[in-house]
């Protein structure tokens, strides 16, 4: 992970009203790394979300992607260029069936450019795009389900099919916003796999977690946010045996697990 | 304990299954059931005229069809982009005056100015509704519905293009038979255009935009952009129906402004079934010759068409067209649960 | 100095349209698009009473108040209670309730001859070397005294805390058992009653036409769209901005253009700040 940084996080601050959700965050993500960002509820996790990606205005500071400041582009603008996110809250297409609803993201100019997911030629036909797709991230092809309507798939299949949506795109950050949140322990087993596998074809992905145990199983480097400011980043063990980031967490079942686990 | 507790249940017909895909080309019964309706609406329109008696109800169908083309293009912003635009009028307005001065002005021929006026019309509705067009439903529909009374104010204020008398001398279509055809024909392209138009991947595209705006950013689209594509697309769809209204009329003033143009096609839209594009035609055809009908009675008629509106949107928000549909492919039954 | 009188008193006569719009769209988010007809029904309720039945001046304004109350929340009990929240929806059914009051009663024979009502006060007086009659006065009286009670109103009573409440957020005051279906009859009744008493103090300026109907919508929503949807403050704010704005074209410009003054700022407004000159809604839907 000696690479050069993708992403460089510079001093962000967000202000709702006279609500601090982000105070002078700033860190670096290296390419093909998995970076953790973990946090207590209302640290403001999904919040450096929405101010990487451009989806709310920053009060100040600054998002470089490979060295180009990216903080005064639009949201489009920067998925364009590469950094494409997932949503906590998934509203896919629901009328449409699972394929048409990557038709879509496969129409955006990004993926026209780099012709679809599998790369090289010419985009053929979507819809035949969207399934290879679908098949990539998990979906059984011959299955009736890549065919069923959005509305009817259960979670798992929903988060799936957030991940293809970026996907389609062929990008080169994926920030995943409580992938797996909601999700079933088998469910979660089986996304595991499908995230190392996106990393070994040189995805830097950053991931907003709730669920510590199975984040600390894939993150290279983790990082803390408590009341909107970086805690500390570190090695997944570094974090697990910090005494702030127990104290942030304090009362927290879950780090207990993971505590006596590790 | 209440006994027999019954639901009603909704069943795809077999036939409706069967001719779904490709296969439906394999028998000349599943053939005849998908399209035996198209052909039931495009052939009725085209004998309408025919059947119809003496030059006054042939003047209605007329009518009909630039209202249900309005209507269209309502339907189509509303129901899958997400721009509920009550503004039809200011479309009908700039394709109206434009067809004027392109008539008068420079004396071009029907056919050259209603293509024309279309297409400088849709420009300039979209260039003068691209501001607006980040704005989302509740703002875009008031400001949409007050830029044909600007419009309107505007032209009366300044007393230019003819002032409140409005534009006179244009020349009308060769004879009524052109008018009627050309302007049913437009219609039905515009329709079955509009219908292919949305099922098609940038279609897909507007559906996205009306139902997740922020995948569609997250993608790396911008919406601005397909916004402004589909208000083109509606914008052209009312300014040709403007400028065939003002050959037909052989005059061009500030009434094509007014709400009339704004409210029947949304009543119609409404009462036909919004989202389906032909329910907005089956409206028209159900609420302009009514409308004709109680043209005696003044202003009574948009009364009338108020209030069936508010019943459509209160207690059969569905339309006529829905209803139809279901009753097409589905069957009912009741179930005991 | 007439401009500052006269743009005063149309000030607050944009204030007094306006403060019924508001007051539904701040409590039920109902866009009263009826708003207008409501307005001018009103005023041709007084002159039946007074003219028809002939009953005494202020016994019918009070009656007329009472009616368009009572119709304002009839037509939000059985109508328009049935699509709430689904915005669209509402402003095309209260609009196409507006149009139909309207042009019935242009059917009805209220067309063609002028209908007045008479004034609360006869007489002028000169403030300044500028003559202004008594009612246009009293316009501003009342205007400031409605500003002042219902300011009152919404601090020091049950029902005026619980609209205030829902004006807030419905789900927390519905909580707190509030009847939110209620409370919107409620502020649907006492917008019409506003637009009532708009409709008094305002009518007897000049005639009752049907077309009031729609220049006072327009006006309310422009006064509204300024000021932030939902925000009665800033609807008194914008009110005063406008109502100058419009009196400095008229004489500037020929009076023709009162309206497009209106019809310009709702659309500038929506495009550069849609949340309204003072309207603090916009940093909540930021959050994605």
């Amino acid at each position: 992970m000696s690479k050069a940084p993708i992403l460089q996080v510079q001093s962000i601050t967000k202000a709702f009203g006279g609500i601090m959700a982000l105070n002078n965050v700033s860190f670096d993500v290296f390419e093909g790394e998995i970076l953790g960002i973990i946090g207590p509820n209302g640290s403001g996790k999904t919040t450096i979300v929405n101010c990487i990606t451009g989806f709310i205005k920053k009060t100040s500071g600054h998002v470089l992607f490979r060295g180009k400041d990216i903080s005064k582009k639009p949201a489009h603008k920067i998925a364009d260029m590469g950094i494409t996110r997932t949503f906590q809250i998934m509203r896919p297409y629901y009328s449409l069936p699972a394929y048409k609803n990557l038709v879509i993201p496969l129409f955006s100019p990004r993926a026209r450019r780099t012709g679809g997911w599998r790369g090289g030629g010419r985009l053929g036909d979507r819809n035949t795009v969207g399934i290879d797709i679908l098949e990539e991230i998990g979906f059984e092809r011959d299955s009736y389900v890549p065919y069923k309507a959005a509305a009817t798939l259960p979670t798992g299949y929903l988060k799936r099919l957030e991940l293809a949506r970026c996907l389609a795109l062929k990008p080169d950050v994926i920030i995943g916003d409580e992938i797996f949140s909601g999700l079933s322990m088998s469910e979660i087993a089986s996304m595991v796999p499908l995230i190392e596998r996106l990393q070994m074809d040189g995805i830097t992905i950053i991931m907003i977690e709730h669920r510590l145990r199975e984040l600390f199983r894939v993150a290279n480097r983790v990082m803390v946010l408590n009341f909107g400011e970086k805690l500390m980043e570190g090695r997944p063990a570094e974090v697990m045996a910090d005494k702030r980031v127990k104290e942030a967490y304090f009362g927290s079942q879950e780090v207990e697990e993971v505590m006596t686990h590790a | 304990m209440i006994k027999d507790q019954r639901r009603k249940e909704r069943i795809d017909r077999g036939i409706k299954v069967r001719s779904d895909g490709i296969y439906a080309m394999m028998s000349w019964r599943e053939l005849t059931y998908l399209v035996i309706p198209r052909l039931v609406l495009i052939i009725g329109m085209l004998i309408l005229p025919l059947v119809l008696p003496g030059m006054y109800w042939q003047r209605v169908i007329t009518i009909t069809c630039i209202y249900a083309l309005l209507a269209i293009s309502f339907d189509f912003l509303a129901h899958f982009v997400g721009l509920v635009c009550l503004g039809g009028a200011f479309f009908v307005g700039t394709g109206g005056y434009l067809t004027a001065i392109l008539n008068t002005s420079l004396g071009l021929p029907p056919l050259l100015t209603i293509p024309l006026a279309t297409l400088l019309g849709a420009s300039l509705c979209t260039l003068l509704l691209l501001p607006c067009l980040p704005l989302r439903g509740v703002f875009f529909a008031i400001v949409s519905l007050m830029y044909p009374l600007f419009a309107m104010r505007v032209i009366e204020a300044l007393d230019i293009l003819g002032g409140t008398d409005g534009i006179i001398g244009i020349d009308s279509f060769a004879n009524r038979w052109v008018e009627q055809y050309m302007v049913i024909g437009i219609t039905l392209l515009f329709l079955f255009g509009v219908r292919r138009l949305v099922n098609m991947d940038i279609g897909l595209v507007f559906r996205g935009v009306k139902d997740n705006d922020q995948a569609i950013r997250a993608s790396g689209m911008n919406i601005t952009i397909f916004k402004a594509i589909a208000v083109f697309i509606a914008a052209a769809m009312g300014c040709m129906s403007g400028a065939c209204l003002v050959h037909i009329y052989m005059w061009s003033g500030i009434s094509q402004f007014a709400l009339d143009f704004s409210i029947l096609p949304i009543a119609a839209t409404v009462i036909g079934g919004g989202g389906t594009l032909v329910g907005p035609l089956i409206g028209c055809l159900i609420l302009v010759p009514i409308s004709e009908l109680l043209r005696d009675f003044g202003t009574l008629r948009i009364v009338f068409y108020s209030l069936i509106l508010v019943g459509f949107i209160v207690f059969r928000s569905e339309g006529v067209m829905v209803y139809g549909q279901r009753k097409y492919h589905q069957f009912e039954r009741w179930t005991r649960i | 100095m007439q401009i500052l009188i006269y743009g005063t008193i149309n000030s607050v006569a944009l204030a007094l349209f306006a403060l019924g719009f508001a007051m539904v769209y701040g409590v039920s988010r109902l866009p009263n698009f009826a708003h207008g007809a409501l307005y001018v029904l009103s005023g041709f309720i007084t002159w039946t009473l007074i003219n028809s039945l002939g009953l005494n001046y202020l016994i019918s304004i009070v009656l007329a108040m009472i009616a368009t109350g009572i119709i304002g929340a009839l037509i939000y009990q059985f109508v328009l209670i049935r699509i709430r929240g689904m915005e669209i929806s509402e402003i095309m059914a209260s609009y196409a309730m507006g149009l139909a009051i309207l042009e019935g009663l242009r059917w009805g024979g209220f067309k063609g001859m002028t209908y007045t009502l008479p004034a609360f006060i006869e007489g002028s007086t000169s403030i300044a070397g500028v003559s202004v009659d008594y009612q246009r006065l009293l316009v501003v009286g009342i205007g400031a005294a409605v500003v002042a009670l219902l300011w009152l109103f919404t601090r020091y009573t049950r029902i005026g805390l619980a609209l205030r409440g829902m004006a807030q957020d419905e789900r927390a005051a519905m909580m707190l058992g509030i009847d939110s279906d209620l409370m919107a009859v409620v502020a649907m009744g006492f917008g019409s009653m506003l637009a009532a008493l708009a409709a008094i103090c305002l009518l007897p300026l000049g005639n009752i036409v049907v077309e009031a109907g729609y220049n006072v919508l327009i006006l309310a929503i422009a006064v509204c769209i300024v000021g932030g949807l939902g925000s009665w403050v800033g609807a008194v704010l914008s009110a005063f901005l406008i109502g100058f704005a419009q009196i400095l074209t008229v004489v500037y410009l020929g009076a023709h253009f009162q309206m497009v003054v209106a019809l310009l700022a709702i659309i500038l407004t929506l495009i550069l700040k849609p949340s309204g000159l003072f309207g603090r809604q916009k940093e909540l839907e930021e959050r994605v």
